[in-house]
């Protein structure tokens, strides 16, 4: 869906998306390294199941919500990534906990 | 008191009778939230032709406020009679469930498998079986069925539970419903019903001239043979204009509810359930504040820090919302139901428990204003005579 | 990691780090105040000169010129003494000017003597049948990814809506090599009859010129379809194709991507929390608070600058972020104000930067089918709640946005109504036949953005607090 810019030259690093590797790239967001990386990073919705992409990618839409480093339900389009992040992409409701 | 009660009976019959063929409708409900709109929507049931005037959209509305219980420990201390109209309205509840899934296809999610109210160290524990004694020495309490659990027994219920917690009370008749959709379902009944909902239409004066009440409103005036005053902490201005009385004493009450959540909690508390949607509700605080706009974050600290003590998981979701609410609370906590001597067939009903007792107003209030008269042995006890005009403060054990 | 504020109290606190914040930061700053900036990013620039500090993109031509204007505002603001923090997401501020933030997982609180709120706009709702499928996204978004981390649509993409800020993410979509498929251009026909009295403050204002070449260059590599009157986007579970009509020919075309932007709109929600008077805006659609002329809300000690204060484009957010700020010298530092330029040259920068908007904003009008969506089509995307739903709960008598919440939970989810709240306001309008104005918003109430249930548990609370809530 997207592709990245050959003038990127910013470090990469590595992530995890329900625990296989993933290059992102210094100062993505989880959104944006997701989106980037092509992998099936739709999550099902709390209400219906429905499937969800990232659709404003500023922090208002809360579709893009994920689990980052086993704590759910976070705005990936606001957390930058980290080297050795682990991703997973919320199927449903979040767990009590997690 | 008892003999006005009886003495209506035949009057209100007649009066019924003389007003049909002029008044535009058999009874008009004042107040569209929980309890206005079950006592409407059970004289619909019934056959009557009722009108509802509410408010509009942004006014103090405990039914989108509420904490969403079917509460039943703990209720009538005091107040024997309280208790007894609890259970029984606990135990019709499933009925007013059911007859409203029929009708609109909306599942209220009622769930009654009983209820706890926990306790953070010896302290609470004590003061909370201090209260259970108090309550078991009192008249009804065959009915109650309340006991105190010590942690270990509520852990066996309640798995996720955190070592803070000392114990608590339960009651197998305790449980807790949708409340907005219970609202729903009552405004989606009134069409099958064939009751009129006119939103947007305080009323402002109530005057009864040739049998008939007339009820002004900011878009004209409504006639009625009945009302019925079901305008929450408004039935204080309300119902002096009909000879009747409703000293309300309103209290401030804030929630705090997370985001959805899979299911963890398999009964509701005193102050922790979770909704059939997920999210789970945390409550409530009892604040001498009357602006339902402010918050006092500290208030909503100490609801979420206990709630976390009583559940750790519950620290890592996310708060979406809170709010503040204002309770309609008569003076003395206990339940208003009366009828005028002056204005014959003008009735009032005021409550805090709107959620709990809605089974009963669906079915025994409605019944009683479509006779005329309400029926002493029922909810004689909760006449506003026993303020004797000036209503003294004091709590409910709420 | 993020750190604390270093004060309790401040002079001026600004929230957001966009155009008007940045701008009223320095000149706060400047003019001696102490001051904190808020930002809820990772870095400065807010959506308009998003990672203005970081972006990988580093041919300036890409993304032209008046992207690289906000470089010169970060510099003068990291020149000034204002204190800066980001990731600082601010969850409340009341009337008594407490601001609560939250940083990295746990909350801070200052009091401020004066508050700038600069939170910017967010796009507006755009509930076509389908918007919710994945592969449908803002332009807004596209545009973030492309500033921030240079990625572009390389797929089946389609840009369909309208106004200035479509055309400039086609063009820089196109210049950094990403692919373009179709664009469909929703203006109404009528918009240019309407807009044309305006059309003379328009063609003398720096927009003109730069506009047409923009649309000229995006015009020169892709198909256009302009007079679109109905749009979807459908798929099973991904967006596969988007539908259209234009000039009454209904075309279907598979699409892997499909951007959406007609315009933008004050974000409200952090005003709205705070208790500031809004109205209706009949000309931009949507809710702009009550100001004056310096930026005062209803609440004595909030100003508002930048687009929170009513759309007028970043060149007017920088001028009304320093007029909000020179305002508060005034109040605050009487004396120190005269370092400042003077109020009487702002004013007519602002006018400048102001000329032609209102020409924009009647071209740019977005038709009503677009806005007020029927049937299936969803409004609430959080609590998944469509247009006949609502209209289904206005029949049995809800009369207002709070209302509608207690039948359908509508705004209820996290974005707290930000992508439902002006569908809902102006479905029911339609659907009651009465005003926007009259129909209302929701309620809103702090947190206006989510926090951790343990961080709201460790915010100080006294004796009193825990009477209110412990009882037998």
């Amino acid at each position: 869906m997207f592709k990245r810019s050959e003038q990127d030259k910013r470090p990469q690093l590595q992530i995890f998306v329900d625990g296989v590797a993933v290059a992102a790239r210094q100062g993505d967001t989880v959104s944006a390294a997701l989106l980037a990386s092509g992998c099936d990073a739709r999550r099902s919705t709390a209400v219906s199941g429905a499937p969800r992409l990232p659709y404003c990618m500023m922090g208002v839409c809360f579709d893009c919500l994920v689990t980052i480093d086993g704590v759910g339900n976070r705005q990936g389009c606001l957390v930058p990534v980290a080297e050795g992040m682990q991703i997973e992409i919320q199927k449903g409701k979040r767990e009590i906990g997690r | 008191m008892s003999k006005a009660f009886s003495s209506e009976v035949g009057a209100g019959s007649r009066e019924e009778n003389a007003s049909r063929q002029k008044s535009d409708y058999d009874v008009a409900v004042v107040g569209g939230g929980l309890l206005g709109s079950a006592i409407a929507w059970g004289l619909g049931r019934l056959g009557k032709k009722v009108a509802v005037l509410d408010e509009g959209d942004i006014t103090k509305r405990a039914s989108r406020a509420n904490f969403a219980l079917v509460w039943v420990q703990s209720k009538g201390l005091g107040m024997p009679a309280y208790t007894v109209w609890t259970v029984q309205a606990s135990q019709a509840w499933s009925r007013l469930a059911s007859e409203l899934k029929q009708q609109t296809g909306l599942d209220v999610c009622l769930q009654q498998n009983g209820g706890f109210h926990l306790t953070l160290g010896d302290d609470e524990f004590g003061q909370r079986t201090d209260l259970v004694k108090r309550m078991h020495n009192q008249a009804g309490a065959a009915d109650y069925k309340m006991e105190m659990l010590s942690a270990s027994d509520v852990k066996k219920s309640l798995p996720l539970i955190g070592p803070e917690v000392s114990g608590g009370s339960y009651c197998p008749l305790d449980g807790h419903v949708n409340s907005l959709r219970t609202f729903r379902a009552f405004h989606t009944g009134f069409r099958a019903f064939g009751i009129d909902y006119f939103p947007e239409r305080p009323v402002s004066a109530i005057s009864k001239s040739g049998g008939e009440f007339r009820l002004t409103t900011p878009k004209g005036e409504l006639r009625a043979a009945k009302i019925v005053l079901a305008a929450g902490n408004a039935n204080q201005t309300l119902a002096p204009m009909v000879g009747l009385f409703a000293p309300m004493g309103p209290t401030r009450g804030q929630i705090v509810v997370t985001e959805r959540t899979m299911p963890f909690l398999p009964h509701p508390l005193t102050t922790i359930r979770q909704t059939d949607e997920g999210t789970v509700m945390i409550g409530d605080s009892k604040e001498d504040e009357l602006d339902d706009r402010a918050l006092k974050h500290s208030i909503s600290a100490v609801m979420t820090d206990r709630a976390q003590r009583m559940f750790p998981h519950l620290s890592r979701l996310n708060v979406i919302r809170s709010w503040a609410g204002i309770r309609v609370m008569p003076q003395d906590g206990f339940p208003i139901y009366d009828q005028s001597e002056t204005h014959p067939g003008a009735f009032v009903a005021c409550c805090h428990s709107g959620v709990t007792l809605a089974s009963n107003h669906a079915f025994e209030i409605a019944r009683m204003v479509a006779q005329g008269a309400l029926e002493p042995e029922l909810v004689g006890a909760f006449s506003a005579s026993r303020f004797g005009g000036a209503g003294a403060a004091n709590d409910s054990g709420y | 990691m993020t750190v604390a504020p270093k004060r309790e109290d401040y002079d001026v606190v600004v929230i957001g780090a966009g155009p008007a914040g940045l701008a009223a930061a320095a000149t706060s700053a400047e003019a001696g105040l102490s001051t904190l900036l808020l930002d809820e990013n990772v870095g400065p620039g807010g959506q308009v000169f998003r990672a203005i500090a970081s972006t990988p993109v580093t041919d300036r031509n890409q993304l032209g010129a008046d992207y690289w204007v906000g470089a010169d505002l970060v510099q003068s603001l990291r020149a000034s003494s204002a204190e800066v923090i980001h990731r600082a997401t601010v969850w409340s501020l009341d009337r008594n000017l407490e601001i609560a933030v939250s940083l990295g997982g746990a909350s801070a609180f200052v009091k401020a003597k004066r508050v700038i709120l600069a939170t910017g706009a967010l796009e507006r709702p755009f509930p076509i049948p389908g918007w919710t499928l994945p592969g449908v996204m803002t332009a807004g978004a596209a545009q973030t990814m492309l500033k921030s981390s240079a990625l572009v649509p390389d797929g089946r993409t389609v840009i369909a809506g309208q106004g200035p800020l479509l055309w400039l993410l086609a063009a820089q979509i196109l210049r950094l090599g990403g692919r373009i498929d179709r664009i469909l251009d929703t203006t109404e026909r009528g918009n240019y009859f309407a807009a044309l009295p305006h059309a003379f403050a328009f063609l003398t204002s720096p927009y003109f010129a730069k506009g047409l070449s923009m649309m000229r260059e995006v015009k020169a590599k892709v198909q256009v379809v302009s007079g679109v009157t109905e749009l979807s986007a459908s798929g099973d579970g991904q967006l596969a194709s988007v539908s259209y009509v234009a000039g009454g020919r209904r075309e279907t075309i598979p699409a892997d991507l499909l951007l959406l932007h007609q315009g933008v709109v004050p974000n409200v929600n952090l005003a709205m929390a705070a208790g500031v008077e809004h109205r209706w805006d009949d000309l931009q659609l949507c809710w702009s608070p009550v100001l004056d002329a310096n930026g005062n809300s209803s609440v004595a000690g909030i100003a508002i600058a930048g687009d929170g204060a009513g759309i007028g484009g970043a060149n007017a957010a920088v001028v009304r972020g320093r007029i909000a700020a020179r305002a508060a010298v005034e109040a605050l530092a009487p004396a120190a104000a005269a370092k400042l330029p003077a109020m009487a040259t702002l004013r007519s920068d602002l006018a400048k930067a102001e000329r032609g908007r209102v020409f924009l904003d009647t071209l740019f009008r977005p038709a009503p089918q677009f806005r007020i969506p029927s049937g299936d089509t969803i409004v609430c995307r959080c609590e998944e709640v469509t247009a006949k739903d609502v209209l289904d709960s206005v029949a049995i008598g809800a009369t207002g946005p709070n209302q509608l919440k207690a039948y359908r939970r509508t705004g209820m989810g996290p974005c707290q109504g930000r992508l439902c709240g002006l569908t809902v306001t102006e479905l029911m309008a339609q659907a009651r036949g009465k005003t926007p104005q009259e129909i209302g918003y929701y309620r809103l109430r702090a947190p206006v953005k989510p926090i951790t249930l343990a961080e709201l548990a460790a915010v100080p609370k006294s004796e009193a607090d825990v009477k209110a809530v412990v009882r037998g």
